[in-house]
């Protein structure tokens, strides 16, 4: 049975394509066939992040138009088989995605994947709408942050009534906290949310804690999703959170100041986080 | 500059700035809840309040804030409850 995911987070540039581009690696790193689509026409950036920026030829509104077969548009991605990416297109037109259009894509995908993961836009516009329209679980990326926080309140509100499941009175969708760009140091400091803060104000299951990092701008850079990156806690991290969203029990990290003052003193690599 | 300014200036570097993750947290929790509490209600709700208003004035000279629009949700139907205070004059 094919199980959908969308990234979410109402708010910009809290990590959802990052989040999807590594979620996506993980799944098939663990041997599911998995698929990632690109939800935020116009604005294409998933195939940045995923390294296959120049092997893009057609796109998600290419296949709902019928220009092209779901076949033609996969990119197979270069590190891992099993992973295939789904290009957003560049058009400006708003109207490009329709519910009947990414619904027969769904479909068609859901004969051969096992997993598939829709990074939603930001915003709540219609590819936003439509990226969570169909899932059976979502990944809510918030920061610890007073904007991030609040939409992602109001996500958790459209998640629970403005998909199928709700709309058809189904068991509801399955809700995940991701906390990213996470802070210890200044949470230990009392300038940033704390994890226990964020949960108890959004109450659903925590996923994760993705430590802020400069493994994640690297991993950008290169193109070579962050989960690829073993030796990087923000990289560990995200392996941690595709276990437990398999239901492994997997002790949270990276939440906890590290060491003493002293031995930051004496630990200049360490000072260079932030 | 004065020695005493000095010094004061050198013990304002020292010191640590105000700790604000609370503030955050209370804010939120009275924006979240505030935004729940809305998160039912239909968005018809608010033009609704100003058209019933436009007609009662029509008729009473009534304060603004006087009209109170509300939906109760209840299982299998809905209250829509009105609740309009008149000025003593019009009695």
């Amino acid at each position: 049975m094919t199980k959908i995911i969308v990234i979410t987070s109402g708010k910009g540039g809290v990590g959802k394509t990052t989040t999807s581009a590594s979620f996506a690696v993980g799944l098939a790193g663990r041997g599911f066939k998995t698929a990632v689509i690109d939800f935020d026409i116009g604005l294409r950036n998933l195939d940045l992040i995923m390294g296959c920026e120049r092997r893009v030829v057609y796109d998600f509104v290419n296949v709902i138009r019928k220009e092209a077969s779901l076949n033609q548009a996969l990119i197979r991605d270069k590190h891992i088989k099993d992973l295939f990416i789904l290009p957003a297109s560049q058009t400006r037109d708003k109207d490009a995605l329709t519910l009947e259009g990414v619904a027969a894509v769904l479909e068609e995908l859901s004969k051969t994947f096992d997993y598939i993961v829709c990074d939603s836009p930001a915003g709540i516009e219609r590819g936003a709408q439509l990226a969570m329209y169909f899932a059976d679980s979502a990944i809510v990326v918030t920061n610890p942050e007073v904007s991030s926080v609040r939409d992602s309140d109001r996500m958790l509100g459209l998640l629970s009534s403005k998909t199928k499941r709700a709309e058809e009175g189904q068991p509801p969708l399955t809700e995940h906290l991701l906390l990213t760009r996470y802070s210890p140091k200044r949470v230990a400091r009392g300038d940033m949310l704390s994890l226990a803060d964020v949960n108890e104000i959004l109450a659903i299951p925590l996923l994760g804690v993705i430590p802020e990092s400069q493994a994640v701008l690297r991993a950008s850079n290169s193109g070579d999703p962050v989960i690829l990156d073993k030796e990087s806690d923000a990289g560990q991290a995200y392996l941690d959170a595709v276990g437990r969203f398999l239901g492994e029990e997997i002790p949270h990290r990276f939440i906890e100041e590290k060491g003493n003052w002293l031995k930051r003193i004496f630990n200049l690599k360490e000072r260079e986080t932030v | 500059m004065s020695i005493a300014n000095k010094i004061s200036r050198i013990l304002d570097y020292l010191k640590r700035p105000e700790k604000t993750s609370h503030f955050a947290k209370e804010r939120l929790q009275i924006i979240i809840a505030h935004e729940r509490g809305m998160r039912d209600k239909p968005d018809y709700l608010a033009a609704l309040q100003k058209d019933l208003l436009d007609v009662i004035a029509k008729y009473v000279a009534i304060d603004k804030e006087a009209v109170k629009v509300d939906l109760e949700r209840k299982e299998g139907f809905s209250v829509l409850e009105l609740n309009v205070t008149l000025p003593d004059s019009t009695l």
